[in-house]
């Protein structure tokens, strides 16, 4: 066993410890200690966005595909219905006021 | 400096068991600065297992035979470059750098994911450190690459097969896939145990995901090109044990790349992913397992070993824990949605992924039929090519089939009449494409003619895809034909990349039927001045002759190749003894003719005491699409993971709604 092995494995060894203690080293008695948790609101609301997202995507799907010939006219005026229910169920459950929507971020969604 | 090595082994060792266990505690008990030190600790573990890399890079470079992994994978005389690759030529080299790349990806993942996935996160850490202590566990107790014994002269040398320079880029992309498939199986783990099971754990591992399988998918081809070039039998594929072990977790790992995406437009198959994404990473484990335990013989195996034991209790737990866990939070992962008819895209992922998963299953009871009928019945039966060339044509020409199709249907349901529309063109081609191959004498090999039926019918469905993508973005934003073009793409990265790879995989078909179905093969001994023929050519003994290499003796026997009346030159092919190794191993000669897309394939098998050699030569024809097909796999692969600006700004404007910052 080299000496300078054994220095350079007691530093490392030490560092190590000083980066896993660094939380406890910098804050030794917090206020608050508990883990950021997002409510049970917000985690609706974000279920209710990833809703939203998915009904505009599906529009927009359905655009393209009956651009590019994959779905018929006939099949068009039956699906589209539907999928702009959706997309408005959507918008509603995740505001229901209006108001406070963020028209010019779903714009971009379903025209880009 | 082997204390070194071993010293920083145990503290990664400890760090990750704290990892582990600190981090469980801080998730179950909701205690932030807990979890900070857990994962400060797996950087740490990172760090540490950085300097046991270096040191053991170090011995290697300095030939220190006290290190007996350094005795007995090289020797004075091996070059360099071997020298070095010889970090995971052996066992414990191996796991040094499965460990090496498993702590590094699994830091890289939780910083780079921290914020995005912060309430995912608590579970992420303790699985990660889990995984990864079991490595340590087995790099300090079981397999130390830094045992070590009184210094010979001279070391073992290192394997001659191992000695091609694809065998330096190859173990290590392997590994970058098989441990890359922790990443997305660690999210989702702790996604069921933290229970959130919205998209946000998808999102976080898309790109590890693709990542890890572009990896995977390529280190196969480069294996593929090294048996082709190194073992010298003449062909690329042997459905060996340790080829099969790497194409078992690629195969689900596809399936997941596709049915993910039905999560993602549909929010459907939810329990299916992460099964798929357990299944992949378990299947990982077993490969690993597979290669380094010895306990199947193959030409790629190069260890007989004890760690099998440890790999199959590790392999139990990691399924028994994942089916636990998905069947507790099975109420929280049944979806809402059904699916609305059996002619739509989101059916044919379905029909994809069962026969992708069928694929891989079909492989894995080949593989493991001779460990079972050994332990049942006392003999080891093994599986041929035969058995596994049935279920890859079986279960192969509907996934090509399907390639072609799934992109031209609609979402959600399309009528038949449209479906039958978009089906014209493709399928003509195919068609056209199927009776010029018949009559040009294709016919020969009917399996083959379906498949190049099969994979005109995909080729001409992309294009058809990429032609009226254009044309209707032409129409929405009024572009040119480039600009069109370019903003299809550029909007649809992992649609279109995905086609690119979907090409890539009809173009390594076109090359594996060529070779497969119309290869010719003569052999003969013959004397000096004596003529063997295959398909067009005639190749003529003229000498034989032994050389001193750098670390073997190489014998070569040169013969002129000629066509017709072409004289296409002289080629050379014999073996190379290496002397460290005390073993032998065949130098095959290549050459590749680009315009008729054919390689013709020299082997000398022995020479003879009388001057004659016994030769082998092959034409493989359409070897080299399967060369051009793996580069086209990584084009179509970058395509899909460059980042997407459209979907940046979604996902920061989802993050600024819930007060964190995307990664």
């Amino acid at each position: 066993v080299t000496l300078a092995a054994v220095i350079l494995a007691v530093l490392l060894a030490l560092a190590c410890v000083a980066i896993v203690a660094r939380p406890f080293l910098r804050e030794p008695e917090p206020d608050n200690d508990r883990l950021a948790e997002l409510p049970a609101a917000e985690r609706e609301r974000l279920l209710l966005l990833e809703e939203r997202d998915r009904a505009l995507a599906a529009l927009k799907e359905l655009e393209f595909d009956h651009r590019t010939g994959k779905v018929s006219d006939e099949d068009y005026r039956e699906l589209v219905g539907p999928l702009r229910r959706q997309a408005a169920e959507a918008l509603r459950a995740l505001d229901p006021d209006p108001r406070r929507e963020e028209p010019s971020a779903r714009r971009e969604d379903v025209h880009a | 400096m082997p204390e070194l090595g071993r010293a920083a082994l145990v503290v990664a060792f400890g760090l990750l068991l704290y990892a582990a266990v600190a981090g469980a505690v801080a998730a179950v008990r909701g205690r932030r600065r807990l979890l900070e030190s857990a994962r400060n600790a797996l950087f740490a573990a990172f760090g540490a297992v950085v300097v046991a890399a270096i040191v053991l890079l170090a011995a290697l470079a300095d030939n220190d035979f006290s290190l007996t992994y350094v005795a007995d994978h090289t020797s004075i005389e091996l070059p360099l470059g071997y020298t070095l690759a010889a970090f995971w030529s052996g066992q414990e080299g191996s796991l040094l750098l499965w460990l090496l790349v498993l702590t590094g990806m699994g830091a890289a993942a939780v910083a780079l994911n921290g914020r995005l996935t912060r309430d995912v996160l608590p579970w992420t850490v303790p699985i990660l450190g889990a995984v990864a202590s079991f490595f340590a566990f087995l790099l300090v107790v079981v397999a130390s690459p830094f045992a070590t014994a009184a210094a010979p002269a001279d070391g073992a040398g290192l394997n001659p097969s191992l000695q091609n320079p694809y065998m330096m880029a190859h173990p290590p992309l392997l590994y970058l896939g098989f441990v890359g498939l922790t990443i997305p199986f660690a999210f989702a783990m702790a996604a069921l145990a933290s229970k959130r099971m919205d998209e946000r754990w998808i999102i976080a591992t898309r790109r590890w995901t693709l990542a890890s399988w572009t990896f995977l998918g390529f280190a196969i081809l480069l294996g593929a090109k090294w048996a082709y070039e190194e073992v010298g039998w003449g062909g690329w594929y042997a459905w060996d044990p340790v080829e099969n072990a790497a194409l078992m977790p690629w195969l689900v790992a596809t399936a997941f790349l596709h049915s993910v995406m039905v999560q993602e437009k549909k929010n459907m198959l939810r329990v299916w992913n992460v099964v798929l994404v357990a299944g992949a990473f378990a299947l990982s484990l077993f490969g690993t397992f597979l290669t380094r335990s010895g306990v199947i013989n193959s030409i790629h195996s190069f260890t007989q070993s004890s760690i099998g034991a440890w790999f199959l209790a590790f392999i139990a737990v990691v399924v028994a824990v994942s089916v636990a866990l998905i069947l507790v939070r099975l109420p929280l992962l049944r979806s809402p949605t059904r699916l609305e008819s059996l002619v739509s895209r989101e059916a044919a992922f379905l029909y994809n992924n069962l026969f992708l998963v069928a694929l891989a299953l079909t492989i894995l009871w080949g593989v493991v039929f001779p460990l079972v009928s050994e332990a049942v019945r006392g003999v080891a039966l093994t599986v041929g090519a035969p058995y596994y060339n049935f279920f890859a044509i079986a279960f192969g020409l509907p996934l090509v089939l399907l390639m072609g199709i799934g992109p031209l249907v609609a979402w959600r349901r399309a009528s038949l009449r449209a479906l039958g529309r978009s089906l014209v063109w493709p399928a003509g081609v195919a068609l056209v494409a199927g009776v010029v191959l018949a009559l040009v004498g294709a016919r020969s090999n009917p399996a083959a003619l379906v498949g190049y039926t099969f994979a005109a019918f995909v080729l001409a469905a992309i294009v058809l895809e990429f032609v009226r993508g254009t044309r209707a973005r032409r129409a929405i934003a009024g572009e040119s034909w480039p600009a069109a073009f370019a903003g299809l793409v550029g909007r649809n990265r992992r649609r279109y990349g995905g086609y690119v790879v979907h090409a890539a995989i009809v173009v390594l078909l076109i090359g594996a039927a060529g070779i497969g179905g119309f290869g010719t093969t003569s052999e003969a001994k013959l004397a000096p001045g004596q003529t063997i023929r295959a398909g067009d050519y005639a190749l003529t003994y003229l000498a034989s002759g032994e050389r001193r290499g750098a670390n073997a003796v190489e014998a070569r026997a040169q013969f002129s190749v000629e066509r017709g009346d072409d004289d296409l030159g002289i080629v050379s092919a014999g073996r190379n003894r290496y002397l460290a190794e005390q073993q032998v191993s065949n130098e095959v000669a290549i050459r590749s003719d680009w315009l008729r897309a054919e390689d013709r394939f020299v082997i000398v098998n022995q020479f003879n005491a009388d001057g004659s050699v016994s030769v082998k030569t092959l034409v493989n024809p359409l070897v080299n699409f399967i060369w051009l097909g793996g580069l086209l796999f990584v084009l179509g692969s970058i395509v899909t993971m460059w980042p997407d600006a459209r979907e940046q700004r979604r996902l920061a404007r989802q993050a600024a709604a819930f007060g964190y910052t995307p990664a």
